[in-house]
């Protein structure tokens, strides 16, 4: 038995989300091995050799795998895919890309976004934006699986695999790199933040979000997101939004602000580990799934709140 | 050019779901059905690269329930110009949706297939990419702008920490994110010449491809229960409390 994770990187760093999905492939069980595919990526691969329990760290340097376009990032996986039960890749947006392309090439159904590992074929994964959780075991020989980092704890580090080069595949060549611009906000992203504190439509502009949200943000070093209804009008945009059909965040802390806690929210935000909420109606439904409940006029305890930071 | 869009039928984004007490899956019976809401998202861009001139005709198709045609005639009223049911009452897995549509595609040629980036009943985020690997076409995923530049497709995509803008050779595959667009409401008369559109049902089987799942759902929980309720009087307490929890 011997199982593939995919590492995720941006070829100088690996993610810290590997080491996590490499303790999901642990639970599987038999041999782990690490494919690191990029371009001037050595750095990383010597990053992954690090990583407890790796038999070895497969890389493989190419200029079209530098931006790990799907096309011919599937191609290579699948070139690799002969030698192992199951392959893994974190649920970034990278592995949600690639991987079922990958899955459909090989005839595999693949299993997205386990929590669990129950055994070496069955796996638990969420449904409904986490409002159903689901058990299920897959007939198929070899399994393709994208994994919730933040559901497994990161293997350790005192690894030293062996770095093994193999050889690219050919690229389709069916699509091409244009550009690519990241966000330059020195916040960290709202799915990757340990921090989140989102606004709601109670905030009632963009304005109160840079004077009343952004300055706390600031000094947790938190990401800022949104409610559903706080995007609709027009406050912030849409990738700020949290909820069952924007992004899904499992922070330390969630901190909800004027929002009254609508169900689609409460699928974005609800597997967060402590959770407040600041709402001046105190039936707001919000408050039955906060940790810590502040009944108040937001536009009092945010100043308060930033300056007792 | 021929766009395809694959539209699915799934509860209602508003409705709180509610786990069957056997743990075989979750309660359908009595509840609002609606568009996945990504697939909203699609069929507006579809019809408004119809507008724009550049689709020449818009084919929706669906794989579901007898039902399913009520999503079918939505995308109709906004704008698509027939569709296709693929009737069936069982579960069909992303694998086996993506090689219905590679039927369909290979019977309707479109030059471009125009998705959901998930469905948010399974959440499973894979059969437009699959469908772009059984075809052999680039996949263009996670859509927040759609551009045609000559006989390519420019597609920026919407990646943790920002944007990523790739360039795709026709046929292709898109699938939506949420940044694409604002979903059109049909308009009254729009919806009334729907009901005249072109709407052909289909059997799966005279596809003639496999579709038998591949997993087994073993069960369906809920999700464990959050002890929520607590209330804190003051900043000054709030912060205490944070800090003794170790989270600031």
């Amino acid at each position: 038995m011997a199982v593939l994770v995919i590492a995720d990187h941006n070829n100088e760093t690996l993610s810290d989300a590997t080491g996590k999905t490499v303790s999901a492939a642990q639970k599987i069980g038999g041999d782990v091995d690490i494919l690191v595919a990029g371009a001037g990526c050595r750095s990383v691969a010597e990053a992954a050799a690090k990583i407890s329990g790796v038999r070895k760290v497969l890389l493989v340097e190419a200029p079209h795998y530098e931006h790990r376009l799907a096309e011919p990032f599937a191609a290579l996986i699948v070139s690799l895919a002969d030698g192992y039960d199951a392959l893994l890749k974190t649920a970034t947006t990278t592995g949600k890309n690639v991987m079922p392309r990958v899955a459909a090439l090989l005839d595999v159904m693949q299993i997205s976004e386990i929590i669990d590992v129950v055994s070496p074929d069955t796996f638990v994964r969420p449904i409904y934006a986490g409002n159903a959780i689901e058990t299920v075991q897959s007939s198929d020989k070899k399994k393709v699986i994208t994994v919730r980092a933040t559901a497994f704890k990161a293997a350790g580090e005192d690894g030293a695999a062996p770095i093994e080069e193999a050889p690219a595949a050919s690229d389709p060549g069916l699509s091409s790199f244009v550009k690519e611009e990241l966000t330059k906000s020195e916040r960290p992203e709202l799915t990757a933040a340990k921090i989140v504190i989102s606004g709601g439509r109670a905030l009632g502009s963009y304005e109160n979000f840079e004077k009343y949200i952004f300055p706390v943000a600031d000094k947790l070093g938190a990401a800022v997101g949104a409610s559903r209804a706080a995007v609709d009008a027009g406050y912030v945009p849409n990738d700020y939004q949290v909820g069952q059909t924007g992004k899904v965040v499992a922070p330390e802390l969630y901190i909800a602000v004027g929002i009254s806690g609508a169900i689609q929210h409460l699928a974005g935000m609800k597997d967060s580990k402590v959770i407040v909420a600041i709402n001046k109606d105190e039936e707001a439904p919000i408050f039955q799934i906060a940790d810590y409940g502040l009944v108040g006029d937001l536009f009092k305890i945010m100043p308060e709140l930033e300056a007792a930071l | 050019m021929k766009v395809l869009v694959p539209v699915k039928r799934v509860i209602d984004y508003n409705v709180k779901v509610r786990v069957k007490s056997d743990q075989t899956g979750v309660d359908l019976a009595n509840v609002k059905m609606s568009m996945n809401p990504f697939d909203e998202i699609a069929v507006e861009e579809a019809v408004r690269l119809k507008e724009a001139g550049i689709a020449s005709e818009i084919v929706a198709v669906s794989i579901g329930p007898e039902k399913a045609q009520d999503q079918l005639r939505q995308a109709l009223a906004m704008g698509a110009d027939r569709a296709i049911l693929i009737k069936t009452d069982e579960t069909v897995e992303p694998l086996a949706v993506a090689k219905l549509l590679k039927a369909v595609a290979e019977e309707e040629k479109p030059q471009l297939v125009i998705c959901g980036k998930q469905a948010i009943d399974d959440d499973c985020n894979q059969t437009g990419q699959m469908l772009a690997a059984l075809l052999g076409w680039a996949q263009g995923t996670f859509a927040s702008k759609v551009e045609k530049d000559g006989d390519k497709l420019n597609v920026t995509r919407e990646i943790d920490g920002g944007l990523q803008t790739v360039s795709l050779a026709l046929p292709a595959v898109v699938t939506t994110d949420l940044r694409l667009n604002e979903p059109r409401y049909a308009s009254l008369p729009n919806i009334m010449k729907a009901k005249k559109k072109p709407l052909d049902v289909k059997e799966p089987s005279t596809f003639g491809v496999d579709i038998a799942p591949r997993l087994k759902v073993l069960k369906v929980t809920e999700p464990p229960k959050r002890q929520g309720g607590a209330k804190v009087a003051s900043v000054a307490e709030l912060v205490g409390k944070l800090k003794e929890a170790g989270v600031i």
